[in-house]
């Protein structure tokens, strides 16, 4: 589904926590409530650069029981394309900013009975907003946090407020590490350990996991999946008979209807089939993201979910 | 629209419930087309037109007492209709919240909440209710939440909780459904509660739909139309009380079947909750006897033809294989052969 629907915020406050994270407050725009979500939530920011919009995920780290805000913590990514560093460098108090509804891919398990949190990092946001919904239930929980050194280790007075004992805190600078056997050997039937940080760190609790029988269900990571974007091709369109760019964080579809020729849709999600238009011509490769097409349709490269799926190509026309 | 309530109107024993004129021109036909087969007919649940049924996120229309009255008497001889696992409460808050807000918003002449924070107002003047309440705190209802609003609104209530990339059935409030059992399916998986219907697996349709309400988002509800016939304007067809209805269908002849054969629309809404992220899908349903549907010509033709045509499969499945050929027998006279606009609106 593309996300069609933002809500305008402003900043309402930046603190700089770490060497590395900014801590940014916003406020809806019309002074409003915002909407509720779960912790472990993320938004969808939407920066208009100077020369690109950048759309990236965050997660909601503030409390599911207050939407007077939302906070998110930024850290300042060395090879990014731009929206860490427009957070960092752009942002000042009352600028105003466009997001999404909250999205949760990295939800607590309400059935489990004994959640295991593990961040390292920045990775510690989802988990600082799961730790309000944790307060009060029944099941136990331990948070084990790795960061780099002290200085690095962010929101540490709010997690030790909500933690208390329950938070374990290791430092590479002290040489402290995560003991991942010891972790997660002994924990009780019915616990679900939930993963966010480096690829590194994520790799290393799955794949230990997995060494020690937990069911792949139990174990949790968060993996953003921010709308498809891709190379920025051009699509020619043989009814309407008139060429249209598509740049690389629009879909096909949104290009399509920006050049103003209607593209019938339901879903604008890859399920319904519904957009599925005709190829004409192609030189290149057809990048399909849709779940409709079966394997034999997507590389038979005669039909497109303009929706979801794009092109690299030379030149593609479209039935449209 | 404010509907004029039909309080005194009956869905069962004289089955004194029938559609205004203005009820029966907003019906939701589901067939655009003269032809009908099983697709992902999921769209994004935007406003309708003024007084149609989708105008509003909850519909709420002439038979809103007469329906929450058949709701209390069906709990009261079944309690099992409403069903909850303990991890769902939270999704049954997120639900009593969507809908409370949504029927203030859309109907201020029936409905009113007011929030000082978690302490909330809810005022329901069609069925006379004030209640002050704590949101969150279950103890300060009468009811656990979807109990208590699910009795104010036409239509049933699901709740699906979302994990292991699968929708699992662990809440409901049911008690106006087709044919299927709220106490069988519970705890149930998106595909296991699917499991009897036909073809549709083959064709993949609920793979596509899962994935499709996996990604379902907050704020970006989505619906979809589903049908099947009822003999007399029954809202609880359930398997608990097949006894009560289900030798009705023996009953049918060509020259009955336009009053007591009513044609069964559900219009399925599904959102996103926010705090539980769990997921509720709404079953409203509607009925209209062929008569009544067959005073719009457009619809008397169509329905004609698509009875005709329907695979096998179907028929047996949605039970209507005894009296499909009454039916037709019935409806063809409103058949002139003429052909029909597209789209399902009248002409």
């Amino acid at each position: 589904m593309t996300v069609a629907q933002t809500l305008a915020v402003v900043v309402t406050a930046i603190e700089q926590v770490t060497p590395l994270i900014k801590h940014f407050t916003l406020a809806a725009a019309d002074g409003g409530t915002l909407p509720a979500f779960s912790g472990g939530s993320h938004i969808i920011v939407v920066m208009q650069g100077s020369l690109r919009t950048h759309r990236n995920p965050y997660s909601l780290l503030s409390s599911p029981q207050r939407l007077d805000t939302y906070e998110i913590g930024v850290r300042r990514m060395e090879e990014s394309r731009g929206g860490s560093h427009f957070m960092h460098d752009h942002l000042k108090v009352g600028s105003r900013l466009e997001i999404a509804h909250p999205v949760n891919l990295f939800g607590l398990e309400k059935i489990a009975r004994k959640h295991l949190l593990i961040a390292g990092g920045i990775g510690i946001t989802p988990f600082l907003a799961q730790l309000e919904d944790l307060e009060g239930a029944t099941a136990p929980y331990e948070l084990h946090y790795a960061v780099r050194s002290p200085e690095h280790a962010a929101f540490l007075d709010r997690l030790r407020n909500r933690a208390g004992e329950r938070l374990h805190l290791y430092c590479d600078t002290e040489n402290q590490s995560i003991d991942f056997d010891g972790l997660l050997s002994a924990q009780p039937l019915g616990t679900h350990v939930y993963v966010c940080g480096p690829a590194g760190l994520i790799n290393r609790v799955v794949d230990t996991a997995r060494r020690f029988g937990w069911p792949d269900s139990h174990v949790h990571s968060e993996k953003f999946s921010a709308p498809p974007v891709g190379d920025a091709f051009d699509v020619f369109l043989a009814r309407t008979q008139i060429s249209v760019h598509v740049p690389p964080d629009n879909s096909l579809m949104e290009s399509i209807e920006a050049a103003g020729v209607e593209v019938p849709y339901l879903c604008r999600g890859g399920v319904c089939g519904f957009c599925q238009t005709r190829v004409i011509e192609l030189e290149g490769e057809l990048v399909h993201n849709d779940h409709f097409l079966s394997d034999a349709e997507k590389s038979g490269g005669k039909r497109i979910m303009p929706c979801v799926s794009r092109a690299r190509c030379t030149r593609l026309v479209l039935d449209l | 629209m404010s509907a004029v309530f039909k309080p005194d109107e009956t869905f069962r024993d004289d089955f004194s419930f029938r559609n205004s004129p203005a009820a029966i021109r907003r019906f939701p036909l589901p067939f655009t087309e003269d032809q009908y087969m099983y697709s992902v007919n999921i769209e994004p649940h935007l406003p309708g037109p003024k007084g149609s049924c989708t105008e509003f996120a909850f519909d709420v229309d002439e038979h809103y007492v007469a329906e929450c009255r058949e709701r209390e008497l069906v709990l009261a001889q079944d309690p099992l209709r409403f069903q909850a696992l303990p991890h769902m409460m939270s999704s049954q808050w997120d639900c009593l919240e969507l809908i409370m807000e949504s029927f203030a918003r859309d109907y201020p002449e029936h409905f009113s909440l007011e929030k000082h924070g978690n302490r909330w107002h809810w005022i329901n003047r069609p069925l006379d209710l004030d209640q002050h309440f704590v949101f969150g705190d279950a103890g300060t209802l009468p009811r656990q939440p979807l109990d208590y609003i699910g009795r104010q609104a036409q239509g049933d209530f699901v709740i699906m909780d979302q994990r292991a990339g699968d929708l699992w059935l662990e809440a409901g409030m049911v008690t106006a459904q087709a044919d299927w059992s709220l106490d069988f399916d519970m705890g149930m998986t998106f595909r296991e509660w699917h499991g009897p219907v036909p073809l549709a697996h083959e064709m993949t349709v609920f793979d596509r739909a899962l994935k499709y309400l996996l990604n379902l988002r907050l704020g970006q509800p989505v619906r979809r139309l589903n049908w099947t016939m009822t003999v007399h304007p029954r809202l609880d067809t359930s398997p608990e009380s097949y006894p009560q209805w289900g030798p009705d269908r023996t009953t049918i002849t060509a020259q009955n079947a336009g009053d007591r054969v009513h044609l069964r629309v559900e219009l399925q809404g599904l959102w996103r909750l926010p705090r539980s992220n769990a997921i509720v899908f709404g079953i409203r349903c509607y009925l209209i006897s062929l008569r009544e549907l067959a005073s719009v010509p457009k619809w008397g033709r169509r329905m004609h033809r698509v009875l005709k045509g329907l695979h096998p499969a179907l028929a047996e499945y949605k039970g209507l294989l005894r009296y499909r050929d009454a039916v037709v027998e019935w409806l063809a006279p409103y058949d002139d052969g003429a052909p029909t606009s597209p789209g399902a609106s009248p002409d």
